[in-house]
């Protein structure tokens, strides 16, 4: 039992290290130029708004509309400490700080709407992010209001994309597998029988809630630091609804599916980037097929692996023995 | 071992629970009967702290436990198998059974306890791995019971556990019931299915709208005239 664990960590690992070796060699060698390289920055950022949201959504069933507005207040907080300090500490001390401000307003929005039953959270969240991006836009002498911040200092390179995304992937799959991420399945699959089994429901709620903004602000400070530029109307509700689509698209409770819809919906974008008009109705037409289709999603609430896609071909391959026999 | 004394319990301005009273007795197996919308599910919420009552005083082995939470009643060992079982359907049985022991810390004690629900009900040994959405009826119900015992309760509540099932299975559910009570667990049962709920009871209380109406041991019960008219279809 404990070696096959550890098999698996090491294979792991290696898929790890074998991505980001493979990825840097190809950016040195300028394979990867700067246009591509910022569709991979999109993916990336993508990847982590769309992994943290699955974790409020997918898999604890809270539906919060503040995705954005907790982005936003990563991306500001980032940018205003590193426009001040403009090293490489700088930028690391402002991404953790936008996170847990992010964080902290998680907590004072979701503690007094999460013990309430039914679906407050998506109409405090959608509100919250209101608020904040009218603040935002009000605080001129800190913000720059309306025109935004520019000029911010840019250290993102792959390395540190590298470093937030499969930091946020590894430790969001850490505590989905914990006891933790199971009592917060355990609420969305029925709250009722959760809580007589003992679980708080409340307490889960929020830390799932804290978690998920925690890492939507780690999303913004990416987002500031590569694209050295903000302002309050990047992060409305359309951008909430955006990453609502990768998680429902990828699959609600499935991290994977999350990191496979990012990827697909940034390939599709770039590719019609030239096509404004058409790239919203294909778009548009996608999705529709895919909710016909696949209500579930693209991977449903299950996790890409090697044993899933043994069973998969193993089924396949019995479909074509019974169609013989 | 349970007592409950002038319960109320109000759902808005529904007053759900008309200051009923009853104890449960340390080893026993007692059945709240009554029609639907009685107040059967709502009195075994209150007590297991999912539902806040507007007053009256619940006591366990003796301490106040009225202004527990859910949890800390589940940790002082009173657990149940709610009405229309409830599984987590998109996890396995034995993460279901695991969640059962959520409050648990003794790895051990659990261990022995997984062997201790699997010996009882072996189907769910054989689906371990199955998800409990995917289960039929019956098993989904040993699997409810199987999670509750987890938390080695010494009060059960079994909230109709016979309802939807098919009458051979409903017999063997029953079977398993006295014999968990016969290991040790104290149970308070609530059925629709009054005549056999009646059969293994040592006491029982009838509800009518909020109200308890009549109570006495099993044997008188099933006696009773107007139980019989009421309930047993006679
Ligand atoms: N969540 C609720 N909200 C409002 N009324 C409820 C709720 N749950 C139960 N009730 C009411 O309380 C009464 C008792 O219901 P319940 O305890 O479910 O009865 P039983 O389990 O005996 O069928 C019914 O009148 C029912 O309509
Ligand atoms: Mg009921």
């Amino acid at each position: 039992m404990k070696k096959s664990i550890n098999g698996s960590t090491l294979k792991k690992f290696i898929t790890l290290a074998l991505t980001f070796a493979i990825v840097q060699v190809l950016v040195s060698t300028n394979i990867i130029n700067d246009y591509i390289f910022s569709t991979l920055a999109t993916i990336c950022i993508n990847i982590i708004l769309a992994t943290s949201l699955n974790l409020i959504t997918g898999f604890t069933g809270q539906f919060s509309l503040g995705h954005a507005g907790f982005m936003s207040i990563g991306a500001y907080t980032c940018a205003i400490i590193t426009l001040r300090n403009p090293t490489m500490l700088g930028f690391v001390i402002g991404a953790l700080a936008g996170a847990m401000l992010a964080a902290f307003i998680g907590f004072f929005v979701g503690l007094p709407t999460l013990r309430l039953k039914g679906d407050y959270l998506a109409i405090a969240t959608l509100g919250m992010s209101e608020i904040i991006r009218i603040l935002f836009i009000n605080l001129d002498s800190v913000t720059n209001g309306a025109a935004g911040l520019s000029g911010i200092p840019q250290f993102i390179n792959w390395g540190w994309l590298f470093v937030f995304t499969a930091g946020t992937i590894i430790l969001l799959n850490n505590f989905i597998k914990s006891s933790y991420g199971r009592a917060c399945i355990s609420l969305r699959e029925d709250e009722i029988a959760a809580e007589s089994m003992g679980i708080n429901s409340t307490k889960y709620k929020v830390i799932a809630f804290v978690t998920g903004a925690f890492f939507a602000g780690i999303a913004g400070a990416v987002y500031s630091s590569y694209y050295y530029f903000l302002e309050p109307n990047l992060f409305n509700f359309q951008k909430s609804i955006d990453i609502l689509v990768i998680v429902v698209l990828g699959g609600l409770g499935s991290l994977s599916g999350s990191v496979i819809a990012a990827i697909l919906l940034a390939l599709i974008s770039t590719y019609l980037q030239s096509f404004p008009e058409l790239r919203m109705v294909i778009y548009a037409i996608l999705l529709i097929v895919i909710m016909l289709f696949r209500p579930q999603g693209i991977m449903g609430s299950k996790e890409l692996s090697l044993t899933v896609f043994k069973k998969w071909t193993r089924g396949l391959r019995d479909k074509k023995n019974g169609g013989v026999a | 071992m349970l007592e409950i004394t002038n319960l109320n319990v109000h759902f808005g301005v529904i007053h759900a629970i008309k200051g009923i009273s009853l104890t449960v007795n340390e080893g026993e197996i007692v059945t709240l009967i009554g029609a639907n919308g009685a107040g059967k599910t709502t009195t075994l919420r209150t007590i297991s702290g999912l539902k806040k009552p507007t007053s009256g005083t619940i006591t366990f082995e003796g301490n106040d436990i009225t202004n527990l939470d859910a949890r800390q009643r589940v940790k002082i060992g009173i657990s149940q198998v709610p009405e229309g079982r409830r599984v987590f359907s998109t996890m396995t049985v034995l993460e279901n059974l695991e969640l059962g022991a959520y409050l648990r810390r003794d790895k051990a004690g659990i261990n022995k306890d997984y062997q201790m629900v699997f010996e009882r009900f072996p189907i769910l040994a054989d689906r371990k791995k199955q998800m409990a959405g995917t289960l039929s009826g019956g098993e989904q119900q040993m699997l409810a019971m199987g999670r509750a015992l987890m938390s080695r309760p010494k009060l059960l509540f079994l909230d109709e556990p016979s309802m939807g099932l098919a009458p051979l299975l409903v017999q063997e559910i029953f079977d398993i019931i006295k014999d968990i009570n016969d290991k040790g667990t104290t149970i308070l049962l609530v059925e629709q299915n009054a005549s056999m709920a009646l059969q293994i009871a040592d006491r029982a209380y009838v509800m009518e709208t909020g109200k308890i109406t009549l109570s006495g041991t099993g044997k008188e019960l099933i006696q009773s005239e107007e139980i019989k008219k009421a309930y047993l279809g006679g």
